[in-house]
């Protein structure tokens, strides 16, 4: 035998396959169907990691996902995971795990120091010290944090993929246990469609490991039976590996499938997990239970394990974790556990705490020959790494004193079982009430929300033929519920278990050899260390509320969140303050169910797929060409044109000269376009924007502004009347949905009556936009209809053939320049691009970024909402009451002027800026001031919104808002740069070249 | 008795069993001079300067459920007060001043660490809105730094700066950071107890009694109470208690989001908050990575969002942090945020006679917590509102003199 734990035969493993892995570096085997924990314990490993706080040696404590303290770094470099569970990793092929937490080895650890120190580290010891001196906290917290936390996250990217699936059907049951199975194949055969997940990898649950029958079969049968069935079953989907993770409104259940990280190579074409959202008219939760320890003296060793554990790793995986065992108990059902171990070989004393046992458990330990301690207590434990002994000791009739002398017995694998938790924390997700049920001493369902059930021991329901019962009645009242009318005939006839759990009284603490606030160590949350004496202190404190208690003491807040640890700490706060457990409460239970990896949360939403780029027609010609990109909103938008050498600088200069001097051409398809039809179009555009629209010509085009609520600007662009009910505006790129959405707001809450539909056109229309004095000659040499200036003047629109390719011209300016701005077909878009550049070479036609277009409308004075403007400024304060109408009964933002602050002279208002030296380009961003003076603070007057080298007037101008701006031309203002400089300005108008539009108007 | 490392070595020999109550229930008297509706960090802090500054006894303050548990215990704990606009800029860093001496103030360690926050920047469009608030927040006295690409890879490891949305510079206040949320509402209670005040806690107000335009007392679960003034600072339900006393106010009420991971050995050593990608995080001291997702877009009084939200906040932060990617949440959950149009908060008067509110911080109120209680005070104590208060007064929805942070795209976290 490989392994000194494994027996000779039973479990599902696979004894067939050899599997080689490596814990803390060193080479050991197990077996196919091994879980981590199983292996090692098969290698006799108990020592697998070091606690939070105290870092305390710990082994393993549970067989599943409620596990606190065998935590592990499994893998390594970009495929390593923290804090991953031993008793949920599936043993492969190669696997390596190491212990966390720990340094510089799981069995030295400097940590361990802390243990040592436990006396002045009580729960929250860190609110109480740490504040002298107020500088220093900060070189204790370097500490602090260094000693928190467990494992290591990775040190480069994820290489896995994750998928996520939607899915919708009539029944989602959670738990594959006996009962879980009833209910699903009992919905299943009533004709309804079933989602059956189950977070191990084998279907069965509990029950898998236990000798109980069900129709006279071994469990194991029935399940194999069952699962067979519903296999076969089309209208049936089965996940194994698959944990229910959240349970949100209106049954929408959250899941998490692994899909390879079980597998030796996790790089395969298959994702590593995949997320599941369910949305199902009918939830049965049968996630059945956790055993709940107990709180004694010394109850985290390596070696201390929950009793159906033992059994689970004895049946399920044919490793006995020990020889000398003891069981500390509470309850009836833990002596079935004895009686398992004990047919494998191993030696068992029973401790029972309860003054009395029944005759047949009595009978039982006879014909077992287990030796019991019947209301004795475990009051210690011994060894460093691993438990060796345990001492013993009777208590008293009211169990407040001990009588007799202790006994100490060597023991290498110590067990306990303080009875049953049901799993409720799903069911609580859901907002399902919970009540505390006095006789298994913990909380159950209690009021359901619409369309679910709690079936098994999930809802406290521990008699197996009853709650088969009742999980077929919960499957068949689903399946009806969801219109799936066949009878199905009742086919459970008969099931039972050895020894039933009935009942078991929650002992909030097991009196030690030292009083339990006395540096007795009686842990109640093993992760982080919270004992029961840092439950005592809460109390004391008045941290008395459930919340404060688990926020104090961090009890329940671990990676388990209180899986084995809530209960018992409710039971000990119930004990202090005095008052039932029920009002006492419980904390909220919060999603996920289980940790939850953020990878698989986030799916495909990564990499090139995070935010979608939008590309316009002519991107692969911008490449071609050496464009440099600017994000703009999700466009990727040409932001200057460098030449082989050219700085930034450069370029743009360059480009604006071209494009003053002959021809320039952007690409200006990423404007904000919207098609606007109805007969209250025009009715709808008065209330929109400030200025009036009713007398609008057809083929006309007018700008205009948008503003909020508070009558401050928030878009600004081109409309044109393109037919009587219908208008084509233009908004600014990165605005662009913000206006779809304001726009549809109002059409859908507020002014119901009107008859205006909205359509976004951004990506249907190419823009071509060129300007220049020459800009009218290239177009006539690509079209044969008349664009004079008589046929097509300033700001009017006309549909003409272009390059053979139907087109609308506006002829619209934002550079100052003569300028037309070419719409096509987005499938025409390149190739008319290719036949202007084509056409424009005998002008020296210059592509231009957008720098180049802020620049030249910079040097216009027109304005960038979003740059110069910030949500503060009303169309008066940017030198445009010309845009809001006087006339017009409404429109949105109206209101507001007439507010006392809105209203009022002397706001911030737009100016231009000469730079008196003529040299120097202030930051965007930096304030002008009323006083400069050595050292902040000083008081601010103003900022800078805009702010270039003019290439066309040969020096730099800015654009800023200024404290009554309007009425300060000529003012010398002074701008204090970062660097100590102090930059100082004329105020001036902000249009600074063509003031009379004779360039664009011509 | 004090906190200190002697008391916490002294009371080791004695099993800690000495320590007295943080704070206690006491009954609820007939009568107070002044009530604090709210036991958040804002009410307590409030009630905490009331006592201490303003030397008033006589004052109580009620809570619906158990001290620090609305938005106090549920936010992200970022904590900054590198604002745009001066109103704002002086309210939160009148906060950080006192947060820097806070611990010693209280004797109750809150654990403010200012490890720095960087705002990023992934656009031209950001580069300009950081340089400007940094400018702003230099001329106003308070830390900023421009940085560089450069600057920001070398300063947060493992950070992707080449992503969708490159990184191209940040905005650092290094004298932001975190603190331990729920301590600053236990050693605000703690140490306004000691100066006399009433804890009461699972005490829901039910009913605001006037009369002739004046607030006379309370009803609560827990009987009525007389007062002779009343603050209401409770957050989440704002609206409801104004409704109590027959004034609406502008806001709107919405679940927003966090999450945390599990504990890792520390990663990540400041505050990263994005506009562009959408994200912010950090590191606790226990190792848990904190993360804000966003509110939901439907109104609620639910502390719990939609799932979605949490959804899309993965994404972004995978996006920025690669290495993040497997690691897993350990647990989600939701608060109510108040929010005005102009997302900065009401402080002041009422149109009820010696009914004074605090509200409406939407989803940045953590972080101007001893601030916003010290203004408080001050403002009921004197019954004026303080110089730093007087632009958040409810008048500015009427006169439009809004103190719009969220329209200067420095959206508040």
């Amino acid at each position: 035998m490989i392994n000194r734990n494994r027996l000779f035969s039973g479990g599902l493993i696979d004894r067939n396959i050899l599997i080689k892995f490596k814990f803390n570096g060193k080479p050991l085997q197990g077996y196919q169907g091994d879980t981590l924990a199983s292996a090692l314990l098969a290698n006799d490993i108990h020592l697998v990691g070091r606690s939070f706080k105290y870092h305390r040696p710990r082994g393993i404590l549970t067989s599943g996902s409620e596990e606190p303290n065998a935590l592990v770094q499994l893998g390594k470099g970009a495929e390593t995971e923290p804090n991953a569970r031993a008793t949920e990793i599936e043993l492969y092929d190669g696997l390596e795990a190491s212990s966390q937490n720990c340094w510089p080895s799981v069995n030295h650890d400097i940590g361990a120091l802390n243990n040592l120190f436990s006396r002045i580290l009580p729960a929250g010891f860190y609110y109480k010290t740490f504040m002298w001196p107020p500088s220093m906290w900060m070189f204790y917290e370097y500490f602090i944090r260094r000693a928190a936390g467990l494992g290591e996250a990775p040190k480069e990217k994820n290489p896995s993929r994750y998928e996520q699936k939607f899915f919708y059907c009539d029944v989602t049951v959670v738990g594959a246990g006996v009962n879980g199975l009833t209910a699903a194949l009992t919905a299943a055969r009533a004709g309804a469609s079933v989602l059956l997940v189950d977070e191990k990898p084998e279907l069965g649950g509990y029950l898998l490991n236990a000798k109980s029958r069900i129709n006279n079969l071994d469990t194991k049968k029935w399940i194999k039976d069952t699962v067979k069935e519903l296999m076969a079953l089309e209208n049936v989907t089965v996940l194994n590996r698959t944990a229910a993770t959240g349970y949100y409104d209106y049954n929408y259940v959250t899941a998490l499938q692994k899909i390879t990280n079980h597998l030796p190579n996790s790089l395969s074409k298959q994702p590593r997990e995949r997320f599941w959202r369910i949305r199902s008219k009918e939830v049965i939760l049968a996630q059945g239970a956790f055993e709940r320890p107990l709180v004694f003296s010394g109850n985290d060793r390596p070696g201390i394990m929950m009793a159906s554990s033992a059994q689970t790793y004895v049946n399920q995986y044919g490793v006995l974790p020990g020889n000398a065992v003891t069981l500390f108990t509470n309850n009836d059902h833990a002596y079935s556990v004895a009686v398992d171990l004990i047919s494998k070989g191993a030696k068992v004393i029973i401790v029972d705490i309860r003054s009395n046992i029944s005759e047949k458990i009595r009978k039982l330990c006879e014909q077992n020959k287990i030796e019991t301690y019947i209301s004795h207590a475990v009051i210690k434990t011994d060894g460093s790494k691993k438990i060796s002994s345990i001492t013993v000791q009777e208590l008293s009739e009211d169990k407040q004193s001990f009588v007799g002398e202790a006994v100490t017995i060597g023991t290498d694998l110590l067990l306990m079982s303080g009875g049953w938790n049901p799993a409720v924390q799903l069911f609580s997700q859901s907002r399902g009430k919970l009540k505390y049920d006095d006789q298994i001493s913990s909380f159950i369902p209690d009021v359901l929300v619409d369309n679910q059930a709690v079936i098994g021991s999930n809802n406290g329901d521990f008699n197996l033929k009853q709650s088969l019962m009742s999980s077929y009645e919960a499957g068949l009242g689903a399946a009806h519920r969801t219109g799936n009318k066949q009878e199905v005939e009742n086919f459970i006839n008969d099931a039972n278990e050895p020894i039933e759990f009935i009942t078991a009284e929650v002992v909030p603490y097991v009196l030690g050899s030292k009083p339990v606030t006395h540096g007795s160590k009686h842990f109640i949350d093993f992760q982080n260390d919270v004992t029961a004496a840092d439950i005592f202190l809460a109390q004391r404190e008045g941290y008395v509320s459930v919340e404060h208690t688990k926020r104090y003491t961090t009890t329940g807040m671990a990676t388990d969140q209180g899986k084995t640890s809530n209960v018992n700490a409710l039971a000990l706060m119930s004990h202090i303050q005095q008052k039932p457990v029920g009002d006492v409460g419980h904390t909220t239970f919060r999603p996920p169910y289980v940790p939850q990896t953020f990878g698989a949360i986030a799916g495909r939403n990564v990499d090139q797929y995070f935010d979608p780029q939008r590309l316009t027609a002519i991107h692969e010609w911008h490449i071609d060409n050496g464009a440099v990109f600017e994000d703009v909103g999700q466009w990727k938008r040409p932001y200057f044109y460098p030449k082989k050498v050219e700085t930034m600088t450069e370029a743009v200069n360059r480009e604006c000269i071209a494009a003053r001097a002959s021809v320039g051409i952007l690409d200006a398809s990423t404007l904000g376009k919207i098609d606007i039809q109805g007969p209250d179009a025009a009715k709808f555009l008065n209330l929109i924007y400030t200025n009036a629209w009713s007398k609008l010509e057809i083929g006309a085009c007018r700008y205009g502004l948008m503003c909020n609520e508070h009558g401050m600007v928030f878009d600004d662009g081109v409309t044109t009347r393109l037919g009587e009910n219908h208008y084509h505006m233009t908004t600014t790129t990165g605005g662009a949905a913000r206006v779809m959405s304001w726009l549809e707001e109002f059409l859908q809450t507020e002014w119901l009556d009107m008859k205006v539909y909205c359509t976004s056109v951004t990506e249907q229309w190419t823009v071509l936009s060129i300007c220049g004095p020459n800009s009218r000659k290239l177009l006539a040499s690509l079209t044969e209809d008349d664009i004079s200036n008589e046929e097509l003047p300033y700001m009017r629109m006309k549909e003409a053939k272009v390059c053979g390719v139907d087109a609308r011209i506006f002829r619209i300016s934002f550079t100052g320049e003569l300028s037309f701005e070419i719409n096509v077909s987005a499938r025409y878009g390149r190739y008319v691009w290719d036949k202007v550049i084509e056409a424009g070479k005998k002008f020296n036609i210059t592509p231009y970024g957008t720098e180049t277009m802020h620049v030249l409308r910079a040097e216009k004075g027109f304005i960038i909402v979003g740059q110069d403007t910030d949500g503060s400024a009303t169309p008066s304060d940017l030198n445009m009451d010309w845009i809001v109408s006087k006339k017009k009964e409404d429109f949105l933002g109206k209101r507001s002027f007439l507010r006392p602050d809105t209203a009022k002279n002397g706001r911030k208002q737009l100016v231009g800026l000469l730079i008196n030296d003529k040299k120097t380009v202030v930051p965007e961003g930096s304030h002008i001031v009323e006083e400069v003076s050595k050292q902040p603070p000083m008081k601010m007057e103003g900022h800078i919104t805009s702010s270039y080298f003019s290439p066309t007037l040969g020096h730099p101008i800015a654009m800023a808002m200024l404290k009554n701006g309007k009425a300060r031309n000529g003012d010398l203002v002074k701008i204090p740069l970062m660097n100590g400089k102090v930059v100082e300005a004329t105020v001036t108008e902000n249009v600074f070249y063509d003031k009379a539009g004779a360039r664009q108007n011509d | 008795m004090k906190y200190s490392l002697l008391n916490l070595v002294r009371n080791a020999f004695s099993y800690h069993e000495n320590w007295q109550e943080a704070w206690t229930n006491p009954g609820l008297k007939k009568e107070y001079d002044i009530i604090i509706v709210g036991g958040g960090g804002h009410g307590l802090g409030t009630a905490y300067y009331l006592a201490k500054q303003f030397g008033l006894k006589n004052i109580a303050v009620l809570e619906k459920g158990w001290i620090g548990g609305g938005n106090t215990g549920r936010n992200t704990t970022i904590i900054r007060s590198n604002y745009l606009w001066d109103e704002s800029a002086a309210l939160y860093n009148h906060a950080v001043n006192l947060w820097e001496g806070l611990s010693s103030e209280l004797n109750y360690n809150v654990m403010f660490s200012q490890r720095g926050l960087f705002h990023l920047a992934h656009t031209v469009h950001d580069m300009q809105e950081i340089t400007r608030r940094g400018y702003s927040n230099h001329l106003n006295g308070i830390d900023a730094e421009i940085l560089n690409k450069e600057d920001v890879l070398k300063k947060i490891p493992f950070i992707n700066g080449d992503g969708r949305y490159p990184i191209m510079g940040a905005l650092l206040q290094r004298r932001g950071g975190t603190a331990r949320h729920d301590a600053v509402a236990w050693g605000y209670a703690r140490a306004a107890e000691n100066l006399g005040v009433d804890i009461i806690q699972n005490c829901e107000v039910t009913g605001i009694n006037i009369t002739k335009g004046i607030v006379t007392g309370l009803e609560t679960t827990r009987g009525s109470v007389k007062a002779k003034k009343v603050g209401l600072v409770p957050a989440g339900h704002s609206s409801v208690l104004a409704n109590m006393a027959g004034f609406q106010l502008p806001i709107n009420s919405v679940p927003l989001q966090a999450l945390v991971s599990e504990p890792i050995k520390p990663v990540l050593d400041c505050v990263i908050m994005s506009n562009a990608v959408h994200v912010y995080v950090s590191q606790s001291d226990k190792g848990e990575l904190v993360v804000g997702a966003g509110s939901d877009a439907y109104n609620s009084y639910s502390q719990r969002g939609s799932f979605d939200m949490i959804e899309h906040i993965m994404g972004p932060l995978v996006e920025l942090f690669p290495i993040f990617s497997r690691l897993k949440m350990l647990r989600q959950w939701g608060g109510i945020v108040d929010v005005t149009p102009d997302r900065s908060p009401i402080i002041g008067k009422t149109p009820i006679e010696n009914l004074f509110i605090n509200c409406g911080w939407g989803t940045g109120g953590f972080k101007a917590t001893p601030g916003s209680a010290h203004v408080f005070a001050e403002t009921v104590a004197t019954g004026e509102p303080s110089k730093i208060a007087a632009p958040f007064s409810i008048d500015r929805h009427y006169s439009g003199a809004l103190v719009d942070e969220a329209a200067a795209a420095a959206v508040a976290h």
